[in-house]
Formats: C-alpha cells, sequence, structure tokens
C-alpha cells in the first residue's frame, strides 16, 4: 500500500474533526464564562492590587460599571462572542492591553520553549530509551533508569534552580535569567538563544524521564517480537535491527504517548518561564486566573484546547501515516 | 539554510564571547560601556506596574523617573516644588491652590508643558470613563483649571489640609492622550513625560529600558540608561542579584542578610510607614470588651516578632503613625516586650476569669475569637500565629484561619483581620478612612466599625486645620484614643530590604510608603547615582 493511499481517507477525516472543533469551542468557552460567573474573586480589586484598600466602594463599583462585568452572564457571552466573530478578542483586565496584543507578544516565546524542549525530549529520549533496550539490564540500562526516576520526582522549578546554581552561579557558562541580557539595547537571536539554553534544557530533561522509560519499554518488548528476532537471525548489524525494526514498531504508541502528554509539557513551562524570569504566557495565565481576567483566559483556554485539538489530529494522521494496518476512514 | 548559518556561528561567537566576558569579569569588574555620561544601571523588583500613566496609578507619590508632579519630595519627604516653580500657595479659606509652572519644561517629544497638560492629568483622574482608582484619594477636588499657559487652580470641595501632598502625581501631556480612551490607549505602554528617563521599550514581564532625558530641567542624569528588570519570584531575583546582573534589588529580608557579610555588596534596609496590625472588630461579642482589648494590646511580644519573623528588619509599632513622622506621639508608645503579668490583672479585674483548658471566660462566654489572614501572605501568617501563642499566655483563644480576601470580605465584622496600610506622607491619608466613624463598616474602611467621638474629631480638625502645630495637636489627641480604646493591635513597621553592589554611589534611602516598585523604591534618585 502506498503513502497516498494511506492517507487517502484524510480529507474527510480533517473536515469531521474541523465540525466537531465548533462545538467543543464553544462548550469549553462557556464553560469559562459559568466558572468566572461562579468565581467569587472580584475583578475590580485584583485590577486595583494593593490600591483596592484605599480606593472607595463607590470608585470600584464605577470601574465595575465601565466593564460591564456587573451584567448578566449570558449578556456577557453574546458580548464576547459577538467581538470574537469581528475579530476582537477583548481587552485584558490584568495587563490592560489588548488580549490579541499580550497573546500575540508571549504566545511566541512559550511556543518556542515547548517546540524546542519537545524536540530535545523526544529525540533524547528515542535514542537513550533504545540504547537502554539493547543491553536490558545492563550498566547503562540501569544508570539511565535510575536517572530517569531521580528527575522523575524532582520538582521542574527546583530543577531549574538549580540549573541556574550550578550552570549560572557557580560555572558562569549562562544567564540565571531573562530573554535578553539585561542590558542588550536589541533582541538578537544569538542573546535570545543563548538564555534559552537553560530553560530549554530543564524543560527536556524534566519532561524527558516519561518517554525515555516508555521507549526503553516499548523497544525492550519488540526486541523479542518475531521480525526482529528474524532480523538478528539474518545477521543484520545491531544498529539496523535496533533503529530500523525494533524502535520502528515501538514508536506507534509513543505517538499517542507524545500527543497526551502535551498539557504536562504546557504546565512545566509555566514553572520554567517562571523560575527563568522569561516573558511568555506562563506567567500572565496565571496572572489572569488569579485576577478573573475572563478575556485573557478565555482566549489562552480556546487557544490551548485548538492546539490539543491539532495535535490529536496530527497524531492520528501521523499513526495513519506509521502504520499500514490503521485506515483513517474506518 | 542561507539564513540559519549566520544566526548559528554568531550564537558560537556570542557563547564564546560570553564565557571570555566572564573571565574578564572575575579579574576585573569593568563596565563595558561607559560613554560621555556614565553607564547603564540595572535595579530588579517584583512589582511591575500595569500601565505605565500616572492617571492610572502609576507612580502617584512621584519619584516615577519618567513623570513630574507639580511637587516632588526630598530625602526627608519634604515637599519640594518640580514642576511649579514655589510650593502652591493655599487661599486664607483653604479651598483654593494656585500653582505657577516652571518655563521651558519640554516633554520628552519636545513639546513644552502648559497649564493645559495639568489641568487634563486631573480632570482625567475625576473622569468617571477613567478606570483610575486614585479617584478616591482625590474626593475633595472640584474643578482643576488652567486660566493661563503657566497657571493652574484647584478648586476644592472643603478645605484639605494635606492637599498638597496629593500635587506629586506625575503629569501627562494633554496633546497626547486629549480625545482618547484613557485605559486602552497605547500611552499607557510607551508614554511621554518630562522626567529624568525616557521609556527606551518595555517588554512586560521582563524589563523596561530607559534612557536619560537630555534635557530634563533638573539636569541631565549622571547614567546613560537605567534597565528594570521585572522578576516575580524572590529566590530566582536574589540569585540574579548574586550572578551580578543587578545593581540593586529588593529582596525579602531573609534572603537579603545572606548578602551582609560579603564586601561586594551592602544591604539597606530602610525604614517605611508601612504597618502591620490586627483589625479588631466591635461586632465580636469577646473583643467588644476593651478590656480585652487592652490586654492583648500588652500581651504581644513585638519585640519577638521583630526579631524573629521579620529578621531585625522592623520596628515595634503602637499607632498609625510611624515613629519618623514629625506627627508620631512618643507618650504612646508602649513597651516592646509583652507583659503577660499585666495583662492578666487587667482581665482578672474585667471579670475574665480562668476557665477550663486555660481559657478564660466571663458570664459563661469563652475568651475566644478567630484571627484570620490572607492565606497567602506568608508573613501576616507568621504574625497571626505570634499573635495567637501570645494571647494563649494571657488565657485567650486564637484561632489563626488562612483565607482567601473573598472568604474574608463577608467576615470583617465580626472575626479579627491581621491587615496593613501605611504612608509616611500625612497621617490623614488612609488614616481618616481607617478609624473614623463615617466610614464604619464600609469595606475596607473600619471594617470593625470603631466609633469614638474624639477620635473622629481629632482627624476632622487634623484635615480642617492649616496651621501645622494644630495639626500636630489633633494627631496627638488620635493616636492617644486609639491607645486607650485599642481598635487596632499594632505590631510592627516593616523595612524594606534593598541588595546593592558597593560599588553604586549616591543612594539616599527615605522612608517609603508601603508602594514601591519602579517608583518611589530606593532608586527613587537614581538619576544622580554613580558607580566607583
Amino acid at each position: 500500500m502506498t503513502r497516498s493511499g494511506r492517507l487517502a481517507g484524510a480529507g474527510a477525516v480533517v473536515r469531521r474533526r474541523l465540525l466537531v472543533a465548533v462545538p467543543v469551542l464553544a462548550a469549553t468557552s462557556i464553560g469559562m464564562f459559568a466558572l468566572g460567573a461562579a468565581s467569587p474573586v472580584d475583578p475590580a480589586k485584583q485590577y486595583a492590587g494593593a490600591a483596592a484598600f484605599t480606593a472607595s466602594e463607590e470608585n470600584l463599583a464605577q470601574i465595575r460599571a465601565n466593564w460591564g462585568v456587573d451584567d448578566p452572564l449570558p449578556v456577557q457571552y453574546l458580548r464576547w462572542i459577538g467581538n470574537l466573530v469581528q475579530g476582537d478578542l477583548g481587552w485584558s483586565t490584568s495587563r490592560h492591553e489588548p488580549v490579541a496584543s499580550v497573546l500575540s507578544a508571549r504566545a511566541g516565546w512559550t511556543l518556542l520553549l515547548i517546540g524546542v524542549a519537545l524536540a530535545l525530549a523526544l529525540v533524547g529520549s528515542l535514542l537513550l530509551g533504545s540504547l537502554a533496550a539493547y543491553r536490558r539490564g545492563g550498566l547503562f540500562d540501569r544508570a539511565l533508569r535510575t536517572a530517569a526516576y531521580a528527575v522523575q520526582s524532582m520538582p521542574v522549578f527546583w530543577l531549574g534552580l538549580a540549573a541556574i546554581a550550578v550552570f549560572a552561579l557557580a560555572l558562569g557558562w549562562f544567564p540565571a535569567g531573562g530573554l535578553t541580557d539585561v542590558t542588550a539595547t536589541s533582541t538578537s537571536w544569538a542573546d535570545v538563544a543563548h538564555h534559552l539554553i537553560l530553560p530549554v534544557g530543564v524543560l527536556a530533561v524534566s519532561q524527558a524521564p516519561w518517554f525515555v522509560l516508555f521507549v526503553r519499554d516499548a523497544v525492550a518488548e519488540s526486541m523479542r517480537d518475531d521480525h526482529v528476532l528474524a532480523a538478528r537471525a539474518r545477521g543484520l548489524p545491531g544498529r539496523t535491527v535496533l533503529f530500523g525494526h525494533a524502535l520502528r514498531t515501538a514508536l506507534l504508541p509513543f505517538l499517542t504517548l507524545v500527543g497526551t502528554h502535551l498539557p504536562e509539557l504546557v504546565g512545566g513551562a509555566v514553572l520554567v518561564e517562571t523560575v527563568f524570569s522569561l516573558p511568555g504566557l506562563g506567567a500572565v495565565t496565571v496572572a489572569a486566573a488569579l485576577g478573573s481576567d475572563f478575556p485573557l483566559l478565555a482566549a489562552i483556554t480556546l487557544v490551548t484546547t485548538a492546539v490539543v485539538l491539532a495535535a490529536n489530529l496530527t497524531t492520528d494522521l501521523a499513526y495513519a501515516a506509521a502504520d499500514p494496518r490503521v485506515r483513517l476512514d474506518g | 539554510m542561507t539564513r540559519i548559518r549566520p544566526t548559528f556561528r554568531r550564537l558560537v561567537a556570542s557563547t564564546a564571547a560570553a564565557g571570555m566576558l566572564v573571565l574578564a569579569a572575575c579579574s576585573t569588574p569593568t563596565s563595558p560601556d561607559s560613554p560621555a555620561g556614565g553607564a547603564t544601571l540595572v535595579v530588579a523588583t517584583s512589582d511591575e506596574p500595569d500601565a505605565l500613566n500616572p492617571v492610572l496609578n502609576f507612580g502617584v507619590d512621584g519619584a516615577a523617573l519618567i513623570f513630574d508632579g507639580l511637587v516632588a519630595r526630598d530625602s526627608d519627604n519634604r515637599l519640594v516644588p518640580a514642576l511649579a516653580t514655589a510650593l502652591p500657595t493655599v487661599s486664607p479659606d483653604g479651598r483654593t491652590v494656585t500653582a505657577t509652572l516652571r518655563d521651558g519644561v519640554q516633554f520628552h517629544d519636545g513639546a513644552t508643558l502648559s497649564a493645559a497638560d495639568v489641568a487634563f492629568t486631573y480632570q482625567a483622574v475625576l473622569d468617571p470613563k477613567v478606570d483610575s482608582t486614585l479617584r478616591s484619594d482625590l474626593d475633595m477636588v472640584e474643578s482643576v483649571t488652567a486660566p493661563d499657559a503657566t497657571t493652574v487652580v484647584f478648586r476644592l470641595r472643603y478645605p484639605y489640609a494635606p492637599f498638597l501632598q496629593r500635587l506629586t502625581l506625575g503629569i501627562v501631556p494633554s496633546k497626547l492622550l486629549s480625545g482618547q480612551d484613557i485605559n486602552t490607549t497605547g500611552f499607557n505602554r510607551k508614554p511621554i513625560g518630562t522626567g529624568p528617563y525616557k521609556v527606551e521599550s518595555w517588554t512586560p514581564g521582563d524589563r523596561l529600558v530607559l534612557t536619560a532625558n537630555e534635557r530634563y530641567f533638573g539636569g541631565r542624569p549622571a547614567n546613560n540608561r537605567v534597565v528594570v528588570a521585572f522578576v516575580a519570584d524572590d529566590n530566582v531575583r536574589a540569585q540574579r542579584m548574586r550572578a551580578g546582573e543587578f545593581d540593586a534589588a529588593e529582596l525579602p529580608p531573609k534572603l537579603a542578610s545572606g548578602f551582609d557579610s560579603d564586601t561586594a555588596y551592602r544591604v539597606q534596609r530602610v525604614p517605611t510607614a508601612d504597618y502591620r496590625g490586627v483589625m479588631l472588630p466591635m461586632g465580636n461579642p469577646v473583643l467588644a470588651d476593651p478590656a480585652v482589648r487592652r490586654a492583648l494590646n500588652l500581651a504581644v511580644d513585638r519585640a519577638a516578632m521583630v526579631s524573629g519573623i521579620l529578621g531585625g528588619a522592623g520596628e515595634p509599632a503602637f499607632g498609625p503613625v510611624p515613629p519618623t513622622s514629625e506627627f508620631a506621639d512618643p507618650s504612646t508608645v508602649g513597651t516592646p516586650t509583652a507583659d503577660a503579668t499585666a495583662a492578666s490583672a487587667l482581665l482578672d479585674a474585667a471579670g475574665w476569669k480562668p476557665g477550663s483548658g486555660g481559657v478564660r471566660a466571663k458570664d459563661g462566654r469563652p475568651a475566644r475569637f478567630t484571627l484570620m489572614y490572607p492565606a497567602t501572605d506568608t508573613l501576616r501568617k507568621d504574625l497571626a500565629l505570634a499573635v495567637t501563642a501570645d494571647a494563649k499566655k494571657i488565657g485567650i483563644e486564637v484561632t489563626p484561619a488562612g483565607l482567601t480576601w473573598d472568604a474574608i470580605d463577608p467576615r470583617m465584622k465580626s472575626d479579627a483581620l491581621l491587615m496593613g496600610y501605611g504612608t509616611p506622607y500625612d497621617p490623614d491619608f488612609v488614616s481618616y478612612k481607617l478609624f473614623s466613624s463615617q466610614f464604619a463598616g464600609q469595606g475596607y474602611f473600619n471594617p470593625g466599625s470603631y466609633r469614638s467621638e474624639v477620635t473622629d474629631r481629632a482627624l476632622q480638625e487634623g484635615r480642617d486645620q492649616i496651621d501645622p502645630a494644630l495639626r500636630k495637636a489633633a494627631y496627638a489627641q488620635f493616636q492617644k484614643q486609639l491607645a486607650t480604646d485599642v481598635p487596632w493591635l499594632f505590631l510592627t513597621y516593616l523595612r524594606h530590604t534593598y541588595v546593592l553592589k558597593s560599588s553604586v554611589q549616591g543612594t539616599a534611602p527615605r522612608v517609603e510608603a508601603h508602594e514601591h516598585g519602579v517608583a518611589n523604591s530606593i532608586w527613587w534618585n537614581i538619576n544622580t547615582w554613580t558607580r566607583s
């Protein structure tokens, strides 16, 4: 069966998924607003911060009226949907700027952090996991598993602080935080890359144990499969057997794992951004949640939902591409 | 591919260069950029403003770096003229305040400052459509007008003695803002002011870069650039300070003391008017008894709180007027240590007899109450636990409860609450609303419904009288009455702790308010700082 044949039903699947996505997104956003209505947090007090304690009730009531946050929930929701349809994501009350500009200024850094860290974690875990599985029970295998369990038990922020203590303070190799040098006059890619090495490394290392242990088990399992044994019996070189035969069959469930692991990765990114003082979406999401900034929360939730849906779709398509037994139209 | 390669090469080069810089830094700590006016100074704080606009609460107490008010404060917090040629004059009836503007002051964009800008700034604060929380503080302003280009006239609804203290608010250019929605204008991100520094860039969550204003009316700043790094996490800020990234950073007392032994750094513990205390609500049947409140006041060990909880970075508090204020009444200062014997005697005399489980009781009512604190505030939690332990020693059972503000709000009428307030500028600020009976039960103003005619009269007198001697007498009476009635257990004044590189010269710490961040921190006069 040819590759194009395998993805024959892709168009229909994409269309069907898009149709499902609309009600999912609508339900998510309604859920957001319902949660917001149930929240006891007063957005005007959150906005005022310390000034909430010195501002009069009248003053705060005027601000609430300006925002229309006391309007009934359906009115607020319809107003939000109406603006959304016109391409207006609304005004972030916690950041004091349009939601669209909060997202555009920050989402890129978070995506960059997550993207590079995920790529690094995947490549690293495929390589290390396979090698460990090749000599199961060997010294490397045991060392890797011990390390994986150790890292898995370390909180991300602790790992981040430890990395700063070692690589930034003791060795002085990398900066301790920020996106650029604090005194830099412009944003140069080299400077940013230098600043991102530690946070990306920490995020990748913190997420890797899951993947490493999974790959190791899956490859070890498939090392005993008939086709792998056959390949070995034919006298193919170890590397070919490991990466060409055993890893390939082990890869399939791995794709699903990556898809389901995305939310965890986002959570880790929030902590890493905080520890390394990076201006990504992490910190603003926390601030938006604490400050009942629903326009921003709703937008972030929608974007995240869309990303997860897209990731699921991609996983399924990749599955179909990788495994001839899987049919998309089935 | 062609685009990636040079970038990669630059990355390698910069990594190597950074490595060399680190090596170089070990031997000779020189700053790489020191042209004509001096180097770049980097300061770090956790407190990032939401908008860089004085109308929306940025640096309203002056020292806003980007903006100037009509008046400013010197290192002793005394008012000095800034954009005004002299301190504004007050009419005999106290309801008209007139300011004359300095000639030839220019905004960063080259436009000349005029009285219309001043009037616009204050009118914007008073405009109900503008989401300014400052409006409550300017209740007394009826109108602001600019009869000519250099004269501003404030008309007040009632005489308000400390009004000049409210004129530190930074002035914004009306030309750039009139006709715009001030809540959402791009000005809030990249403002234009008259201050010593211009905004070069602001990356929210990362840093604010300021450059010297060559035309600053107070003289060109001694530094070309100032970078304010926003680092929310205390530990991270301490580590980056240790890594040498910052010239000055605010740190909690315990983290700051880690720098005490290092001669490369200097730790400054700056006195503040920022106090913490327990609001005792009159609606609570146990706390309604003045004997219980006075006994608690004697039983708390303030000295232990300062040394144990604040790590020495604070002073015992006995009232809402800080000891550094000229209005402070020394006669209300008590003993910093606990006097459990005197406290127990008070309770015995009032009929609170020791009962079961060591808890006193009167008429069958046990001496117990709940003490609430915001759960996320570890300092207030520690203080609440200390009060609980001290109260236990005199037979009063306190139940500390860490809650969110939303859970606290409805309970403030009957449960005690650990609160914090304080500004060094005038005793009328905050205290008028916190202790006068007309604000009883109104949100965070006097939530415990404390009522005293003497206090009301003294607070009103302090606000109405222009004569400083009469004001001083009124506030002395106010403090004495609070010491008698004990509507609050005042516990401690905090000190704000900063770590600076030893090479930084020219700091002049002044008594700080609770609010401090980009504006009004130890770097209030950073335009005169130099590096040795």
